[in-house]
């Protein structure tokens, strides 16, 4: 079906595609999103913003995403399955297409157990595989969950999210096939450090043709110290940073090694510009936005086409 | 089994503070099996309750009995004649004979001495690990007998997360990945087909839908 998401568009023409990701404030100031959207705004196809990550409170992805679609941008909702049941997701699913937001992103989410909420009550009534198929069948059928009419289909781009890094690893593929079938069309992975396990990944997915069925698109974190790539490595769940990179950012004297950190991010994506079943990048900056505009003029891939609405 | 790990003692002191005459009530089944409410205990907890009295010379009076089953009637009825000759029974069930003590004698005050805990399996002795939810519509036989409902996290139903390492869970890396498991068990068994299915949203009505759940089966029933 027709849905008017600039990222699909950019996609469907063939063209490396770039979104970053936006973090929300732990605040109801509204002015946060709109700076950070002003400056992603000419250097990405599409901004994510992040579902309460790490299980943390803050300003709800849906309120960024129509602050973001006001200022001219292409939002992409993220929506994660720990906080909501499926009542409260078919209806925010509702909601943010009615509010023009044409980009969903599903997922399981981060365990609250990580998060400033720890005593919270997970509930995970659906993964996130079972959302993605809700929102095709919400889309493509008009159905919610059980198989009710609604009475306007959702206009949504679908996408998902791969870990080519966590166990156990030829698993992984089989994942991405799972959520290719339930209606993903587009993929956004973990950040990229590991570009051999990555490689090897992306052999997995040509050989079960998925680079053909869906958009993938490889997610890249500038590092901004070595610890930083320290801390990443032991104690974010699910990163593979490997010692190459943590011996390179050791490497540079502490006041270059943000120049380092850009440095590796722009190899990276142009190693994922030359990778067959590649799609684009995904620039995921925690805290870091500001520095998406340079990253994307040194990868080359900027200025950013202007795709007409069909 | 049901698994329970007894309160810390300051709180059973706090809930037990006005009372003076104290029958504490175990149980011998599964509670007893995972040494926290069975005869011993209650022998363990009776005598610390005196001492404690003794030691803040206070004057109480403290009976111990443990029934097979604190959850089952006719089992309950052994405390006939002995509730209403104390002020407070501290019971050393799991939550439902509590509960079940307290249908039978609705004018004794009842407390628990247990943190009930999960249903589980003993993994070696002084182990204990939750394997079962109760969801009231097992799936075991798609996921290799490993319950992805009670031993993921996340309760993942189509794979596991993208925290799992090393096979272990990102929440507690003294967990096993519930589905790093099911994939190794079902590559063993040969069914990785198991695998690729879509497995569509639980129903949990069957859990929680409507209130506390009932069996009721009339070949089960008594005449009366």
């Amino acid at each position: 079906m027709k849905v008017d998401s600039n990222l699909k568009n950019v996609l469907t023409k063939d063209i490396f595609a770039v979104t970053a990701e936006c973090g929300p404030p732990k605040g109801a100031d509204p002015g946060i999103i709109q700076k950070k959207g002003d400056i992603l705004k000419d250097y990405t196809d599409s901004v994510n913003v992040t579902d309460n990550q790490t299980g943390v409170v803050r300003l709800s992805s849906m309120a960024a995403c129509a602050i973001l679609r006001q200022g001219g941008l292409d939002p992409v909702l993220q929506m994660v399955t720990r906080d909501r049941n499926r009542i409260a997701l078919q209806s925010d699913i509702l909601g943010a297409s009615a509010l023009g937001i044409r980009n969903i992103l599903c997922l399981s989410g981060d365990h609250q157990s990580f998060g400033n909420q720890q005593q919270a009550k997970g509930v995970f009534d659906i993964d996130s595989v079972q959302l993605i198929h809700t929102v095709r069948q919400m889309r493509d059928l008009g159905q919610i969950i059980g198989g009710e009419a609604l009475s306007e289909p959702p206009k949504l781009f679908i996408g998902a999210v791969a870990n080519p890094f966590a166990d156990p690893f030829d698993y992984r593929v089989i994942r991405l096939g799972k959520k290719v079938a339930a209606g993903a069309e587009f993929i956004q992975t973990q950040c990229i450090y590991n570009l051999k396990r990555f490689k090897e990944w992306m052999e997995q997915v040509r050989e079960r043709g998925l680079d053909k069925k869906v958009y993938i698109l490889g997610g890249v974190t500038p590092l901004k110290s070595a610890r930083m790539a320290e801390y990443m490595s032991k104690q974010v769940a699910g990163m593979d940073v490997p010692d190459d990179i943590i011996d390179r950012m050791k490497g540079v004297e502490p006041k270059e090694q943000r120049r380092e950190g850009i440095k590796i991010a722009v190899e990276t994506i142009m190693a994922l510009k030359y990778m067959e079943g590649v799609h684009g990048v995904h620039i995921m900056a925690i805290e870091w936005e500001d520095i998406v505009p340079q990253i994307v003029e040194e990868a080359g891939l900027y200025p950013r086409p202007k795709i007409s609405e069909e | 089994m049901i698994t329970a790990e007894r309160k810390p003692m300051a709180e059973i002191k706090a809930m037990l503070e006005p009372y003076r005459k104290i029958l504490v009530v175990g149980c011998g089944s599964c509670v007893a099996e995972c040494a926290s409410g069975g005869e011993k205990e209650v022998g363990l907890l009776a005598s610390a309750l005196r001492m404690d009295a003794q030691m803040e010379g206070r004057t109480i009076e403290v009976q111990e009995m443990t029934l097979d089953r604190q959850c089952v009637y006719e089992f309950i009825d052994k405390l006939t004649g002995v509730v209403d000759r104390y002020d407070v029974v501290l019971s050393l069930g799991c939550g439902a004979g509590v509960q079940a003590v307290a249908e039978v004698f609705p004018d004794a005050f009842i407390v628990p001495a247990l943190n009930t805990t999960f249903i589980g399996e003993t993994k070696e002795p002084g182990v204990w690990i939750e394997n079962c939810r109760a969801c009231g519509d097992c799936k075991l036989g798609y996921f290799a007998a490993v319950c992805p409902v009670t031993r993921c996290a996340k309760g993942l139903f189509n794979g596991p997360c993208g925290g799992s390492k090393n096979g272990v869970c990102e929440v507690d890396p003294d967990t096993p990945c519930a589905w790093q498991l099911i994939v190794e068990r079902l590559e063993k068994a040969g069914r990785t087909d198991l695998l690729e299915a879509f497995y569509p949203p639980a129903d949990w009505s069957k859990q929680q839908g409507k209130g506390p759940r009932k069996i009721q089966r009339e070949d089960q029933r008594s005449e009366s």
